[in-house]
């Protein structure tokens, strides 16, 4: 991180952080796995990340989920390990383990104490090229994950509002794919579908191994030389992009769940790193994001949950770092005694204010302190630290710009702000999902109360 | 071949690890007591330019004193404005330098959380506000009114989440008339019932220098860390100490609640009071139950209910221990039709459990899981700093990092089943049932 001085407002407070972190150290094996090392001492520890170019946003409709279902099913035996038995040495070994899906990225990670790498090295190693899916596993399996869409999704309103929304605001992107697929489609899938994506993503070549700890890189490196060297490469096609036509006005959606409490999810298509528009672009989108909700002073807090106490909740986000382009979400909950089409115009009216005047030169200041403070606490986890490197890396953007990406924001501008509001936050871009709570003693509502949801005391 | 715990070729220049005897230095905990006398534990980190400050007060839900959710909201509003700062300077004031808090109440303990940069006028700037924070909290009315809305729409919202409902339904069951009963958030009629002046009285009497302990863990030198512990309690009143919990019944017979709710899956919460903090079984009890529940993908109740039948998700069993007897709680959800079956396969495996103790193998596994894994336990500021917290409040020895790998290293097969015999009864187990399929009588609903 270059050094910037930075002036608070009252304060002149310049955050100059000298903590110069080790770079990252980068290697591919001949078979194309990409190995990044990132050395930190300060604990005997170690996190080994596998990371996989494919997700939800590789799928297509009737295989929705498989990328999932294929990550709960890489812990079901390999050639040389029986169904469990990878857990059971890694939690012998002291090791704490787990996986994670995205629509980007599936994941792979064990921390452990350093001298245990070779561990996780040859186990994961197993896993890349030699899992064998046998078919009584894969039906319990996919009851398992069944379930897990049952408690993550049907039973909680407000996530089966957002996974309508999605559907809804995404047409031809595959950003529309819920990452835990569609409940149908879990229903048809195959152990052959499962065996099919594997074969078509999982080698060397289309995945990067991330290490950070208290290791030696040119050690990792021989390491992983010995374990994933032997490897073969197998032909990847590059996914395809789907991207979405141009939108031609607002879509809104009700969702109709058994609830307590309205929800309200508005979203913008965007724009990522990588894709159309200037640079910048996306690095304003971030400063914008977190102008509205980028902590308790930000102006979501100040103004819509304190100030006018339209909102008992309000967020903002968005991220530049993603494989496709998405959207500026917003979200919310009315406050006591107001309704969900009050907060829907607090949000809107927030909106119009940032196209029609600049942000303030104090907020911007405020954010990028807090970024710089944020790049220093995200030291004290080897875990945050690689799974940032393997992020980036996965979605096509490369790890350098974990370096780079706090300098790109220091230098948005006010103007940059306003510009990216005028251009993306407008209403032809919008898409609006409204959560309609329903009895939950599973009668029909008597009067549908459209859109709004005004309580009656408590 | 399989990978064994063979010795692999060790990378050079790193740690050894021979057995569960780990030759790594564990944090060197320096301990005084402020003039105001609150004890301090500090444990010096100098390599990244960052303060974890932690400051735990027996402000928790268990001294609502009838008044649920009272502690809760006082941790609420202690940032909503103190001394000349509203809100928004609290946040500004804290945002500006980067700084990060965080106040929260549960059932022993309220606790504020202080992540900041050390570099200065930073540090200085957020240790100032948390220092007026705790000590003089304005409980303005509007902020008051503004909070208590905000906690009765997270209450109603709790009300549309199964988990959430058998949660804190088998807390009532469990334990009965005691404090521990309630959600440390409370119930829409005991929030709406508060007032300021309640909470402006329970923070008067709780958050008080006989209280509190403080705990630091970052790049300070001893001094300046004994300065910055001595600005953050000069402002507490003295006070005066609390009478002790009352201790935790055992319900006398088994209980059965259902909880009719429209979700595609059944939530079974099943338990009963279970251990202290400082309870002479607290190693047997955690070495067992990571065993039978508390491992994640390696543990029985997982093989048991996911691996070998596909029935759920998530299952675990865990202890909660608190200053007085915390909760043993076992659950899993599944889909409605499975809900009794799977209850059976939970109870089946928890008896089994109790009578005949862990397996050789399984002991050994847990331990060198524990053992082994203890460096990630204390790897990072922040971790360290709760375990801080957690020794300076609950009055564990200062060695307990020190001795933490050896007393779960001596834990046995037969103290496990011992232990398990003598405080686990299934047969008084609470249980609770959330989902349409179980019929529910009227008047078991909450």
């Amino acid at each position: 991180m270059k050094s910037r001085l930075l002036l608070v407002t009252a304060l002149a407070l310049p955050l100059v952080v000298t903590a110069e972190a080790p770079k990252v150290q980068e290697r591919l094996l001949d078979n194309g796995l990409k190995v990044l090392v990132k050395e930190d001492h300060r604990a005997p520890i170690v996190t080994s990340q596998v990371w996989y170019k494919v997700g939800s946003s590789y799928e297509h409709g009737g295989l929705t989920g498989v990328s999932h279902l294929l990550e709960h099913m890489m812990f079901k035996g390999t050639e040389k390990l029986a169904p469990g038995e990878f857990s059971r040495i890694i939690a012998a070994n002291g090791g704490d383990e787990n996986a994670f899906t995205g629509r980007d990225y599936t994941a792979y990670f064990q921390t452990l104490a350093a001298d245990r790498l070779p561990i996780s090295f040859e186990l994961e190693a197993q896993r890349m090229r030699f899992l064998t899916l046998p078919e009584e596993e894969f039906l319990k399996e996919l009851e398992v994950v069944k379930e897990e869409r049952r408690m993550r999704t049907e039973d909680d309103p407000e996530s089966l509002a957002y996974e309508q929304f999605n559907a809804t605001a995404y047409e031809a992107s595959p950003y529309r794919i819920p990452v835990i697929g569609w409940a149908s489609d879990l229903e048809d899938m195959q152990v052959a579908d499962l065996r099919n994506w594997y074969r078509q993503w999982y080698a060397p070549n289309n995945a990067t191994l991330v290490v950070v700890g208290d290791v030696n890189p040119e050690e990792v490196f021989a390491l992983a030389e010995k374990h994933f060297g032997p490897l073969s490469a197998e032909p990847i096609s590059a996914p395809k992009r789907g991207g979405d036509p141009a939108q031609r006005g607002e879509k809104r959606i009700k969702v109709k769940a058994p609830a307590k409490e309205p929800y309200l999810l508005m979203g913008y298509k965007s724009t990522a790193i990588g894709h159309a528009g200037e640079d910048w672009e996306p690095y304003a989108l971030e400063m914008l994001s977190s102008v509205l909700d980028g902590g308790s002073s930000a102006r979501f807090s100040r103004e819509l949950v304190r100030g006018a106490h339209v909102a008992a909740s309000a967020g903002a986000s968005y991220s530049a770092f993603s494989r496709l382009p998405g959207m500026v979400l917003l979200d919310g909950i009315p406050a006591q005694g107001r309704t969900i089409e009050e907060l829907e115009q607090a949000l809107l009216a927030q909106i119009q204010r940032l196209r029609d005047e600049p942000v303030a030169e104090a907020e911007l200041e405020r954010i990028r302190n807090q970024l710089i403070a944020a790049k220093v606490y995200e030291k004290d986890s080897v875990y945050a630290q690689a799974k940032q490197i393997g992020s980036l890396e996965t979605v096509g953007l490369g790890w350098q710009l974990m370096d780079d990406y706090v300098e790109h924001l220091n230098r948005v501008t006010p103007e940059q702000v306003q510009a990216v509001a005028r251009k993306f936050l407008v209403p032809d871009n919008l898409t609006v999902a409204l959560l309609e709570p329903q009895p939950l003693d599973g009668k029909e509502s008597k009067a549908p109360n459209p859109g709004g949801h005004a309580r009656a005391g408590h | 071949m399989r990978v064994t715990n063979r010795l692999f070729t060790l990378v050079s220049g790193l740690l050894l690890l021979v057995g569960s005897t780990l030759l790594q230095a564990t944090p060197q905990i320096q301990t005084w007591m402020t003039p105001a006398g609150v004890p301090v534990l500090f444990v010096a980190a100098p390599d990244l330019p960052m303060l974890d400050v932690r400051i735990a007060f027996q402000a928790g839900s268990a001294r609502d004193n009838g008044q649920s959710g009272l502690a809760s909201l006082t941790a609420d509003l202690l940032d909503q404005g103190a001394g000349e700062w509203d809100a928004n300077a609290i946040a500004e004031r804290l945002e500006a330098v980067g700084a990060e808090m965080s106040i929260e109440a549960q059932r022993d303990m309220a606790s504020a959380s202080l992540r900041s940069l050390t570099q200065q006028p930073a540090l200085n700037q957020a240790l100032e506000t948390l220092a007026q924070v705790i000590s003089q909290p304005r409980f303005a009315e509007a902020d008051f009114e503004r909070m208590r809305a905000n906690v009765l729409t997270s209450l109603s919202r709790d009300e549309q989440d199964p988990g959430t409902l058998g949660q804190k339904a088998i807390y009532r069951r469990i334990f009965g008339d005691h404090p521990y009963a309630a959600e440390p958030s409370g119930t829409p009629d005991s929030v709406a019932a508060l007032n300021r002046e309640d909470l402006a009285r329970f923070h008067a009497r709780h958050y008080v220098a006989r209280n509190a302990v403080v705990a630091l863990v970052g790049a300070v030198s001893r001094p300046e860390a004994e300065a910055i512990a001595t600005q953050l309690t000069a402002g507490l009143a003295q006070g005066e100490p609390l009478p002790p919990l009352p201790p935790v019944a055992d319900p006398p017979t088994a209980v059965l609640e259902s909880i009719a709710f429209p979700s595609t899956q059944t939530h079974v919460f099943t338990g009963q009071p279970g251990m202290k903090r400082t309870d002479p079984d607290y190693f047997t009890l955690y070495v067992g139950n990571h065993i039978l529940g508390g491992s994640g993908l390696v543990s029985l109740l997982m093989e048991e209910v996911r691996e070998k039948r596909g029935l759920s998700y998530s299952v675990y069993s865990y202890f909660l221990p608190l200053a007085e007897r915390g909760p043993f709680i076992a659950a899993l959800s599944t889909k409605n039709d499975q809900g009794q079956g799977a209850r059976e396969v939970l109870m089946a495996t928890i008896e089994r459990f109790r009578t005949q103790g862990p397996t050789p193998e399984e002991l050994t596994a847990a331990i060198k899981n524990i053992t082994g894994g203890f460096p990630l336990r204390i790897a990072g500021n922040g971790k360290i700093a709760q375990y801080l917290a957690m020794i300076g409040f609950y009055g564990l020895p200062l060695d307990y990092l020190d001795r933490f790998n050896d007393r779960i290293s001596a834990v046995t097969a037969e103290d496990i089943r011992d232990a398990f015999q003598r405080r686990i009864d299934p047969a008084r187990f609470a249980t609770v049932m959330v989902g349409p399929a179980v019929k529910a009588p009227a008047q078991a609903q909450p």
